[in-house]
Order: C-alpha cells, then sequence, then structure tokens
C-alpha cells in the first residue's frame, strides 16, 4: 500500500512541479546614467530546460520589463466659459513609470484572463487602480488615457512577436529602455506559456542608476538644498560676469 | 547630442537648450527684460516639468541679467537709488505672492491662474505699450508737431516723502516706485517670472523715468528678485536643475551681450514697438491654448492631490 502511495507521489511531483522551466540572462543588469546618457538596449535572452519531452501544445514566451511605481493623478480637461481647464481628476493608487511586454503570439491567444489576473501581466493589469470608480463616474476612461499618453511618450509598449524563438527552446529579445528614465530596479520578468496558462516563471532585475556628475547634483540638491541653490546662483552670476569681461576684451 | 537633465529626469538636445539661452538672452539685453515670461514658456514647451521649467528659468535669468545691468552700468544707465527703493517694495510683494501661490496649489488651479494672468498681463501691457509707441512714431514723423514733455506733473508729484533720483532726472515720493516694486514682485512670484515686463512699462509710463535708465534700473533690481526665487525654489521644491541652468546660462550670457551692443544701436521707439509687439505674440499665444480645443484633454501628474 505504501509502496503504491509513493509511486504515486514521485509520478505526480514532476507534473505539479514543472517538466519545463526556463534559463534566463541579461546582457546588462545594471544601467547607469550619465550626462550624454541616450537610452540603452538590453539584451534578454535564454533556454528552455526540459527533464522529460516536451508535452502537446505550442510553447510561448512573454517578457515583460517593468519600471519603478509610483501614484499618479489623471487630470481631464473640460470647457468651462468658453476656456480649457482641468475640472475631473482620477487618482491612481500606482502605476509603472515604465512598462513594456514583448511575446512570441497574439497576448490574447498566449495567455488565459485568470493567468493575466494572477500574474499581471498586460498593461492595464500592471496599473493598480483599486477604487477609481468613486471618484469620477467614468472612471475607466481615465485609466485609458493614461495608457493612451504613456504609449505615445513610448513609456507603455505592448510589441507582440518581438521575442525570437528557436524550436522551442532558445529565445531571445531586445528591450529597449528609453533615454527618459526613472531611476530605481528594473523588474524583468519572463513567462512561459501553453495553452494559456503559465508553465513557469522567473525573475531578475536591472538597477538603474544616476552615475557620475547626475548622481553628485542630485544628491547635492537633495542633502543640501540650500548649498546647491547657492551654487546655482554662484554659476550664474560668475557666467553673466564672465561673459561681460569677456565682450569687453572681444570689443578693445 | 543628447544631455540627461539629473533633476528633471529626461534627456534633451544640448543645441536646443543653448539655443533658447541665446534667443532669450539676446531679447534680455535688448529690452531690459529678464526673459522669463519666454523662457518659462518655451521649456514647458520642450517637454520640460513646469515646477522645474519655472525655477530653472529663474537662475538663468540672474545670469542674463548680471550680464545685460554689466553692459547697461559701462553706459551709466543705472538709477541705484531708484533700484533699491524697487527692490524694497519687490521683496515685500513677492513674499505675498510666494504665499497666495501656495493657497491656489492647494486648490488645485494654479495652472489656469498663471495662464490667465499671463494672458491679462502680458495682453494689457502689449496693447498699451503698442498704442504709446506708434503714436509717438507718428509724432516725431511730423515736421513742426509739438514736442512732448518726456513727462508730465500729476497726482504723483504731491505725494509725501520725496526723494531725488539723480540719474532719472526726477524728484518725486518714495510711494509710488515702492508700489510699482510690491506689485511687479507679487505678480512675478505667481507667474515664475523676473517681472521686467511689467516693471519697463511701469518706469516709463507711471514714474516718468528716461527710456535710457529703465533698462539698466530694471535688470538690477532683477538680479535681486530672481535670486531670491531661485534659492527659494531650491530649498522648498528642490527644483532647479543645475545642468539644464547651466547650458540655458551659457547661451543667455553671450545673447545679453548681443543684445546689449544692439539696443544702442536702435531709437527708444522702435525698441519699445519690437518689446510690445513680443509681449502681444506671448500673450496670443497662450491664450489661444486656453481658447481651443486641446488634442488630449487628459494629462497626468505624479503624486496624489493633497
Amino acid at each position: 500500500m505504501i509502496r503504491v502511495l509513493l509511486f504515486w507521489c514521485l509520478a505526480c511531483l514532476p507534473a505539479a512541479a514543472a517538466t519545463e522551466d526556463i534559463v534566463a540572462g541579461l546582457s546588462q543588469n545594471r544601467v547607469s546614467i550619465t550626462a550624454d546618457f541616450e537610452g540603452s538596449e538590453i539584451l534578454i535572452y535564454g533556454a528552455v530546460r526540459r527533464t522529460a519531452p516536451a508535452p502537446e501544445g505550442q510553447l510561448h514566451v512573454i517578457i515583460t520589463v517593468e519600471g519603478p511605481s509610483a501614484p499618479i493623478t489623471v487630470r481631464k480637461k473640460d470647457r468651462t466659459a468658453g476656456i480649457w481647464i482641468n475640472r475631473e481628476s482620477v487618482q491612481i493608487a500606482s502605476a509603472p513609470s515604465f512598462y513594456a511586454i514583448a511575446t512570441t503570439g497574439h497576448l490574447k491567444d498566449i495567455l488565459s484572463e485568470t493567468e493575466n489576473l494572477r500574474h499581471q501581466i498586460t498593461i492595464p493589469r500592471a496599473i493598480r487602480a483599486v477604487g477609481i470608480s468613486q471618484q469620477a463616474g467614468n472612471a475607466p476612461e481615465f485609466l485609458e488615457a493614461l495608457i493612451r499618453v504613456r504609449e505615445s511618450e513610448d513609456k507603455y509598449r505592448l510589441s507582440e512577436r518581438s521575442v525570437q524563438f528557436t524550436q522551442a527552446t532558445l529565445f531571445r529579445s531586445d528591450v529597449v529602455l528609453p533615454a527618459n528614465l526613472t531611476e530605481g530596479l528594473y523588474r524583468v520578468r519572463i513567462f512561459l506559456t501553453r495553452d494559456g496558462q503559465v508553465v513557469d516563471r522567473i525573475e531578475r532585475q536591472i538597477n538603474v542608476r544616476k552615475e557620475g556628475l547626475e548622481r553628485f547634483l542630485f544628491n547635492l540638491s537633495r542633502d543640501q538644498p540650500l548649498i546647491y541653490g547657492f551654487l546655482s546662483l554662484l554659476i550664474a552670476v560668475v557666467a553673466g560676469y564672465a561673459a561681460s569681461a569677456g565682450f569687453r576684451l572681444f570689443k578693445r | 547630442m543628447q544631455i540627461f537633465l539629473p533633476i528633471a529626469d529626461i534627456s534633451v538636445n544640448l543645441f536646443l537648450l543653448l539655443g533658447i539661452g541665446g534667443v532669450v538672452g539676446f531679447l534680455s539685453g535688448l529690452f531690459g527684460v529678464g526673459g522669463g515670461f519666454l523662457i518659462t514658456p518655451l521649456l514647458f514647451f520642450i517637454g520640460i516639468p513646469p515646477a522645474i521649467a519655472v525655477a530653472t528659468g529663474a537662475n538663468q535669468v540672474v545670469a542674463s541679467s548680471v550680464s545685460g545691468v554689466l553692459a547697461q552700468l559701462k553706459r551709466k544707465a543705472v538709477d541705484f537709488p531708484m533700484g533699491f527703493v524697487l527692490l524694497a517694495g519687490g521683496m515685500v510683494g513677492s513674499a505675498s505672492g510666494v504665499w497666495v501661490f501656495a493657497r491656489l496649489t492647494a486648490a488645485g488651479q494654479v495652472d489656469l491662474f498663471v495662464q490667465l494672468s499671463y494672458v491679462l498681463f502680458l495682453g494689457l501691457i502689449g496693447l498699451t505699450m503698442f498704442w504709446e509707441s506708434l503714436n509717438a512714431l507718428r509724432r516725431t514723423r511730423k515736421v513742426g508737431a509739438p514736442i512732448r514733455r518726456s513727462h508730465t506733473h500729476n497726482w504723483v508729484h504731491g505725494l509725501p516723502f520725496k526723494m531725488k533720483f539723480r540719474a532719472s532726472g526726477l524728484y518725486i515720493s518714495v510711494l509710488p516706485p515702492l508700489a510699482v516694486g510690491a506689485l511687479v514682485g507679487f505678480l512675478a512670484a505667481i507667474m515664475g517670472v523676473g517681472g521686467g515686463f511689467i516693471m519697463v512699462p511701469a518706469m516709463i509710463y507711471f514714474l516718468g523715468m528716461p527710456t535710457k535708465v529703465v533698462i539698466g534700473t530694471s535688470l538690477f533690481q532683477i538680479i535681486f528678485v530672481t535670486a531670491f526665487t531661485t534659492v527659494m525654489h531650491a530649498v522648498t521644491a528642490n527644483t532647479v536643475d543645475m545642468m539644464l541652468a547651466v547650458l540655458l546660462i551659457l547661451g543667455g550670457v553671450i545673447g545679453a551681450q548681443v543684445g546689449a551692443q544692439v539696443s544702442g544701436k536702435l531709437k527708444a521707439e522702435q525698441l519699445r514697438i519690437l518689446l510690445s509687439l513680443l509681449v502681444l505674440g506671448v500673450a496670443f499665444k497662450i491664450a489661444l491654448d486656453l481658447l481651443l480645443r486641446p488634442s488630449e484633454l487628459y494629462t497626468i501628474t505624479p503624486g496624489l492631490l493633497p
């Protein structure tokens, strides 16, 4: 009896744990924002490791890159007395400053809604907008507007079929980080799906930091604001004087 | 070539910033205005967050005003006593303006208020100046027309606490300049500008100062008002971006010198017509933004409402 149980347990275990898992890496896990920072391209690559022959159904890869989240306010302009002014507003608890999704297929076909809910993969799911319906009658419109504006700024991006997937084993994708980056830890998630179900997932991090002069100025402005303010003034006065003196020499 | 701004957190073209600084500096040297009313909207336009644009714009105005005032000093065109009197009024006005600004921010309608005051004041001043200088030009064209005095005696000259302002050739009460300083300081703090575009016409039309000392004296006064604003913004809101300021300044100080040279070669009336057209242009652009349906009705602001 015990032997039978044990057999069943052994038989069940590999099925419960995945028979396929992800091995992945990033071309860099650190991005330095220096004065001449023009954006960065990160190569995300990996392979599917199998302990058993692949089961039925096509395998798909979804990669998300997510910047640090922060609360935001979305305002809507309305015409009042002939001029356009901000009227209604909706506060969103938390929205990522950057969010890019790359997949091997149409997101609708390769990811079920329940799995999306669980892992919060698509752009609307990545934004935490609980309780916005009480703030305005047409709250979903504000959420759509947020996504539309951020997409036009290239901060939110959905690139379906942009992940290269060779023989259902090797995958790679390039994610472009724009020049207007917010500092912080960026979360990279890689999902393996089959028939809409997530088979395996892993997470990596990219550390985006200001460096050099950028770091120095940023820290000074926060830690010693008075010194920072006077330093700004000093630069202004010296520059003004230098230009004036320079021109006098030039005219002689 | 792109450059990343550490406080604004965005990447902007280096030559675009130098160019904006240069053009605004040129106008500042030419007209004796700090250029804040131009640089702030221009920075908005290239995508700098408004709070940072206002604070950094003030820092840039300090540099172009220093550069401009030195050029004016050489021509002995600064009335120091008048400058100090205006400044004393300016500080009081500025402090109360900051208080009102904080109230409006809490009410959530500060953008609208700033835009409306831009339209109102720029439009009003632009129109008055344009009309006046057009008339002046017409008079100089007519041969044998009666010579107009630089200023006429009115109720302003009946007030007490009279003081001699040698460089301006005036003997008037200190109350009107104090009031002008306070009003300009108040508007400057609310609109995030130096206030030269209000100061210059007020000096000419209200105080009756001769045009040649107006520019230098206005610049002298603006230096202190904007310096005060810069430090205050840096301390209270961390919104001065030094990298952005340095680039604007670099273009600005050179532009201001060129502008000051050119201003010596132009006639006062022509100068005034040009300045009035510029002021009207900016007012028109801001009014248009308020009146036309924006292409995107929604705006995103970081943080929650207070």
